[in-house]
C-alpha cells in the first residue's frame, strides 16, 4: 500500500480543524478522486502528502522518496522553454545531462508535445501548458503522482481530452494517482473510487467504486453521478444553519 | 434547411439523464494524437512577422531636432549675451576643439572606464547580499530599512568623508560610487524576489531543490525582471555619483574626466565648456540605455510573453 492515512488531522493555530480523523488506504496503481466542495481541505489533504505541510495528529504512511505534485495553474518557469522546464526537474532529481535530453524529448511525445519543446510557456495554450506540467510530474519519477485540480482552469472542449489524454498515460506508467477536484462528473470520469470529503471539518465520509462499464456507458455513469451529486449537497446543505 | 426538423423531435425514447462526455471521448490513441495536435493549432498564435518598427528611431529623432532649432531660435533672438547662453552652433564648436585638443576623448574614456569598474564591483557584492537580505528573514527586517534609507540617501553626501579617508585619490571615487549603486541593486534584487509567484518557490521545493538550488536555479531566474531594474538604477546612481565626485574632488592623483572637465569649464567662465560636458554626460547616459540596458531588458521581456500591449 503506497499511501495509508490513520486518524490524520489537521488545524492551523488554534482556530477550528481543518481535517479531522481521515482514514483512508490507496493501493498500487490506483486511481483515486478525492471529491469535496470548496472549503473541505482537499488541498491541505494534498499537501500533507506531499511533505509540503504537517499534519497534527494522526499518521500517514507515504513512499519514502515522496511524490510527484501537479498543480492547478501550469505553474511552469516562465524564464524556460518547455523541455527546459522537464529538464529541470530531472536536473533537481540528479539525472545527467545526456540522459536529460533523451528523457525529456520521450516525456514531450508521451504528452503528445513533439513539436512543441522549444516554445515558451506564454507562446502554450492552456491545455499545452497542463500536459508540460503533467510531464514535469512525470519526470520527477516517482510512483506516486498528486495532482490538485489540474484541469479546473481549461474549457471544457480540452478538458474533456485531458482526461482522456491522463486516463491513457496513467495506464501507459502504472501511476498511482491521487486527483481532487470539486467537479463530480469528473471524478467519474477518471476515478476508479471516488472519495468523498465532508466540509469542516474534512472527514472522509463516503467511498464509491466506478466500474470500467461507468466508462463506456453514459447512462450508467450519468447514474452514479447523480447518486453522487446528491451525497455531496446533503454535505454541503448542513452547512446551511 | 428546413428548420422544422428539430432534434429534439429525435430525442430517444430513454429517459435516462444522459451528461456529454462523461464517458471516453476519443476513440483511441491515434485519434487522441490527432484530436490534440487540432486543438493546440487552434489555441496557440500564429507566429507573428517582427519588422523594424520606423517610428522607434524616427520620433526620438525628431523630438531633438526640434529642441535643438527652438534652442538655437531662443539664442538668435539675442535676450542673453552669447557667452553666458551659447547656442548650439557654439557648442558644437567647442566640442570640436575639444576633440582636437584629445580633451573629450581622455575625459570620456576616464568616466567611462570608472563609472564601469565601479558599477560592476558594486554588482558583484550586491547580488548576493540581496540574495540572501532576500531570503532569511531576520537579517532583512534588520537591514532592510537601513538599505532603503541609503537608498535615499545622495550618495554627494559621501564625498566630504571619503575625501577626509582616502584623500584624492581613485578611491575617494569608487567609494562614492558603490555608496550610490550598492543600495539601489540590492534593493532592485529584494524586491524582485519579493515579487515571485510563491507557487514557485512550492514547485521548487515538490521538485526536490535544495536551499542553494532553489536560491540560485529558481528565485535568482524569476526575479531576474526585477533585479534589471535594479541593475539599471544602480547604473545611473554609479554614473551621477562619479559626476558628483569628480566635480567636488579636482587634482591630486585623480585623473581628468567629464566631472573635471565641467569644473574646469567653471573655472575659466567658459560656458561652452560646461554645456559640452553636461551633453557628453547626458549622451554616455542615453547610449549606455540605448546600447547595454534597453536590447537585454527587451530580449528578457519578450522571452517571458511580458511585452505584449505595452507603449515601447
Amino acid at each position: 500500500m503506497p499511501v495509508v492515512l490513520e486518524h490524520l488531522g489537521k488545524r492551523f493555530g488554534a482556530g477550528a480543524p481543518v481535517l479531522d480523523d481521515v482514514n483512508a488506504t490507496i493501493g498500487q496503481g490506483e486511481f483515486v478522486a478525492l471529491l469535496g466542495a470548496s472549503g473541505c481541505g482537499k488541498s491541505t489533504l494534498l499537501n500533507i502528502m506531499a511533505g509540503l505541510e504537517a499534519p497534527t495528529s494522526g499518521a500517514l504512511e507515504v513512499p519514502s522518496d515522496g511524490a510527484a505534485f501537479m498543480f492547478q495553474d501550469a505553474a511552469l518557469f516562465p524564464w524556460l522553454t518547455a523541455r527546459e522546464n522537464i529538464e529541470l526537474a530531472l536536473k533537481l532529481r540528479g539525472v545527467g545531462k545526456a540522459d536529460r535530453r533523451v528523457r525529456a524529448g520521450e516525456l514531450l511525445d508521451l504528452v503528445h508535445l513533439g513539436g512543441a519543446g522549444d516554445k515558451r510557456p506564454h507562446e502554450l495554450s492552456g491545455g499545452m501548458r497542463q500536459r508540460v506540467s503533467l510531464a514535469r510530474s512525470l519526470a520527477q519519477d516517482r510512483q506516486l503522482l498528486l495532482m490538485d485540480e489540474p484541469f479546473a482552469a481549461l474549457d471544457a472542449i480540452t478538458r474533456d481530452l485531458l482526461h482522456d489524454e491522463l486516463e491513457r498515460i496513467w495506464k501507459e506508467t502504472g501511476r498511482t494517482i491521487v486527483f481532487v477536484t470539486h467537479n463530480v462528473r469528473e471524478a467519474v470520469r477518471l476515478g476508479q473510487r471516488v472519495l468523498l470529503l465532508s466540509s469542516r471539518p474534512g472527514r472522509v465520509v463516503r467511498e464509491w467504486h466506478v466500474s470500467e462499464e461507468h466508462r463506456t456507458d453514459a447512462g450508467l455513469a450519468g447514474q452514479l453521478t447523480g447518486e453522487i451529486t446528491t451525497r455531496l449537497r446533503e454535505e454541503i446543505r448542513r452547512h446551511a444553519k | 434547411m428546413p428548420s422544422n426538423q428539430l432534434p429534439v423531435a429525435e430525442a430517444p425514447a430513454e429517459t435516462r439523464k444522459v451528461h456529454a462526455a462523461l464517458t471516453r471521448s476519443s476513440t483511441g490513441k491515434e485519434d487522441l494524437r490527432e484530436l490534440e495536435a487540432g486543438l493546440d493549432s487552434l489555441q496557440s498564435d500564429s507566429i507573428r512577422k517582427v519588422r523594424i518598427d520606423w517610428s522607434r528611431i524616427l520620433l526620438p529623432v525628431a523630438a531633438l531636432a526640434v529642441l535643438i532649432i527652438l534652442w538655437q531660435l531662443y539664442v538668435s533672438l539675442g535676450f542673453k549675451r552669447r557667452d553666458v547662453v551659447p547656442g548650439p552652433l557654439d557648442v558644437i564648436g567647442q566640442v570640436g576643439i575639444l576633440w582636437g585638443e584629445g580633451k573629450l576623448q581622455e575625459a570620456v574614456w576616464t568616466s567611462l572606464q570608472r563609472g564601469v569598474v565601479g558599477f560592476l564591483i558594486s554588482v558583484v557584492i550586491a547580488t548576493p547580499v540581496g540574495l540572501v537580505l532576500a531570503q532569511v528573514a531576520p537579517l532583512r527586517r534588520a537591514f532592510g530599512p537601513l538599505i532603503s534609507g541609503l537608498q535615499v540617501l545622495p550618495s554627494v553626501a559621501w564625498v566630504p568623508a571619503a575625501i577626509l579617508w582616502f584623500g584624492i585619490t581613485d578611491a575617494t571615487v569608487y567609494f562614492v560610487v558603490f555608496m550610490g549603486a550598492i543600495p539601489s541593486i540590492i534593493n532592485g534584487l529584494i524586491s524582485g524576489v519579493d515579487q515571485i509567484p510563491p507557487q514557485y518557490r512550492s514547485v521548487g521545493k515538490v521538485l526536490g531543490a535544495s536551499r542553494l538550488q532553489l536560491a540560485l536555479q529558481i528565485i535568482l531566474p524569476a526575479a531576474l525582471p526585477g533585479y534589471l531594474g535594479g541593475l539599471k538604477q544602480g547604473w545611473a546612481f554609479s554614473w551621477r555619483s562619479l559626476m558628483a565626485a569628480e566635480i567636488i574632488a579636482v587634482g591630486g592623483t585623480i585623473g581628468f574626466g567629464l566631472g573635471s572637465m565641467l569644473d574646469q569649464g567653471r573655472v575659466l567662465s567658459d560656458m561652452t565648456i560646461v554645456m559640452s560636458a553636461i551633453l557628453l554626460i547626458l549622451a554616455v547616459g542615453i547610449l549606455i540605455e540605448l546600447l547595454v540596458f534597453a536590447p537585454v531588458e527587451k530580449r528578457l521581456l519578450r522571452r517571458r510573453g511580458l511585452l505584449a500591449g505595452s507603449t515601447r
